[in-house]
């Protein structure tokens, strides 16, 4: 998609017919969206529990870290026994897991993903390159921070980390969700400006909506 | 059939114990997969998690109206499936509204939900829905002509539409289960369960290695819950129908999640021993065996 795919313009049908196309209101939500809270205590334990013992994950494989995902899935550590399970659409996952460096030009997909997530959405990112930018940390074209742009629950450190340690992670981040603190997703909206601005920092051909979902 | 409030009470009981077993044998039958597959798999009871947990997600998209349609007419068809036929033969509790369907009706609910989640998904506007759409609704009107066939043959022979009657004829002996006295007609109807379970070879509708997951791309958070209740209510639904019109139905509930398993199991074997059939190839294979035994029990009856 390019800038001019956004623009307000008129197309012809198959049909010969011609119509008016405004790509930012026909195809996205223009509406800013807000905080979700969470149900009352009980109930929400007892939705943390089940949210937490059922995390479907969105797999970003953008570098080294998603080879590492194969065996964690495959029969060798099998991690659908501890209720993590993959799925291949954003609006159907829970966790974004990002795997390795991010160049401005996935980011930009990685934050489409993120959006089209629904809440309470967790982020976990994997690999040095996603805390301070690994060995591509004074590279042109890679972020060196993932926090700055999405709010992330958990980071797995290592260059990659093992299946073992993507599994500890996971526990790391069920502890979380079960102690309520998964809340990514408000702490998202809540400071929405700011995460905005950063994002429109560094990625100079801003070519999508503000809002994805 | 007169007609008493408490069947009202007792057909949400049947259905309550059916949406349990269901959800169990899903996690069963995911387990068994994954043995196949040399992992140690899912947690038996994770279909409740999941299903938790998608009802307790916090927010919603929506599509438009037919968005939020789709889900709830695949579930109508799930439950109008199981309503209108007896669960338990013989039983007052479990009769739900046997007296007020037949057949047709039945055949009907089944393609039902299809219909609605098509239009349903159609609105989310993802391709790939489109496409497993486009797919379902091919192979599911190929391989209900297996389906239909049968029916038609048992209807001729029993020479009623109500369940409740083929199952009463079919009680004595096991050899008068229509297993032994169409097994044309049986064989027919098995290989067009096939088509409607979506394993492999069959498929094609989910696709996971070209269009993952299908129809169901866009839907999320409850929409994704209720489309996983009728997961677990309609093949359980469908099932049961099968032990009814072929099995010799069931007079209490443990001969009923016996033959219902055992019938589960047939889809489940054959997908995890087969790769995956093209659409083409699927709606090919429908067409010509499956439906030549069909056309042979009407002519044989």
């Amino acid at each position: 998609m390019s800038n001019d795919d956004l623009k307000k313009r008129r197309v012809k049908g198959p049909d010969g017919i011609e119509f008016e196309v405004n790509p930012m209101e026909d195809y996205f939500c223009t509406e800013r969206p807000h905080p979700e809270s969470p149900a009352n205590r009980i109930l929400e334990k007892f939705f943390n529990w089940a949210r937490s013992e059922s995390v479907w994950i969105l797999g970003y494989g953008t570098g080294c870290g998603a080879i590492e995902m194969r065996p964690l899935m495959t029969p060798r550590f099998d991690a659908y026994r501890f209720g993590i399970q993959w799925r291949p659409t954003p609006r159907q996952s829970n966790l974004l897991m990002v795997s390795g460096y991010l160049s401005v030009k996935t980011l930009k997909r990685v934050i489409r993903s993120y959006e089209q997530m629904q809440n309470p959405k967790f982020v976990m990112a994997l690999g040095s390159c996603t805390i301070n930018g690994g060995m591509y940390w004074d590279s042109y074209n890679t972020i060196n921070r993932l926090d700055h742009y999405l709010p992330v629950d958990v980071y797995v450190a290592g260059c990659m980390p093992r299946p073992e340690s993507i599994l500890a992670g996971l526990e790391e981040l069920k502890k979380r969700i079960r102690a309520g603190k998964g809340e990514g997703a408000n702490t998202y909206i809540e400071n929405l400006d700011w995460y905005k601005a950063n994002q429109k920092k560094i990625i100079k051909d801003w070519d999508m909506p503000d809002y994805n979902w | 059939m007169t007609f008493h409030w408490m069947q009202i009470v007792y057909a949400l009981v049947s259905l309550f114990i059916v949406l349990n077993v269901g959800l169990v044998i899903q996690g069963i039958v995911r387990k068994i997969g994954a043995r196949l597959g040399r992992r140690y798999g899912i947690r038996w009871y994770q279909p409740y998690l999941d299903l938790f947990k998608n009802y307790a997600m916090r927010s919603t998209v929506s599509h438009g109206i037919m968005f939020y349609l789709g889900p709830v007419f695949r579930l109508s068809g799930g439950i109008g499936l199981f309503l209108f036929m007896p669960v338990i033969y013989g039983s007052a509790w479990f009769q739900n509204f046997s007296g007020s369907g037949d057949l047709i009706l039945l055949a009907y609910f089944i393609f039902f939900g299809t219909l609605g989640m098509a239009l349903g998904a159609g609105e989310g506007g993802h391709p790939y829905s489109a496409i497993g759409i486009t797919r379902g609704l091919s192979q599911m009107t190929a391989a209900e002509v297996p389906l239909i066939l049968a029916i038609i043959a048992i209807a001729v022979q029993y020479q009623t539409l109500s369940v409740t009657d083929i199952v009463a004829a079919q009680q004595g002996s096991i050899l008068n289960w229509t297993l032994f006295t169409n097994p044309l007609a049986t064989v027919a109807a098995m290989l067009g369960f096939l088509g409607s379970m979506m394993r492999s070879p069959f498929d094609v509708v989910l696709a996971p290695q070209e269009i993952p997951i299908g129809p169901p791309t866009e839907f999320h958070s409850n929409f994704l819950a209720v489309l996983q209740t009728n997961r677990a209510i309609f093949p359980m639904a469908k099932t049961i129908l099968y032990v009814n019109l072929f099995f010799g139905g069931a007079t209490n509930w443990p001969v009923l999640i016996v033959k219902v398993f055992l019938l589960y199991m047939w889809p489940v074997f054959i997908g995890v021993a087969f790769p995956r059939f093209r659409v083409d190839q699927s709606i090919r294979w429908f067409l010509r065996i499956p439906a030549l035994i069909g056309i042979l029990a009407i002519l044989f009856i």
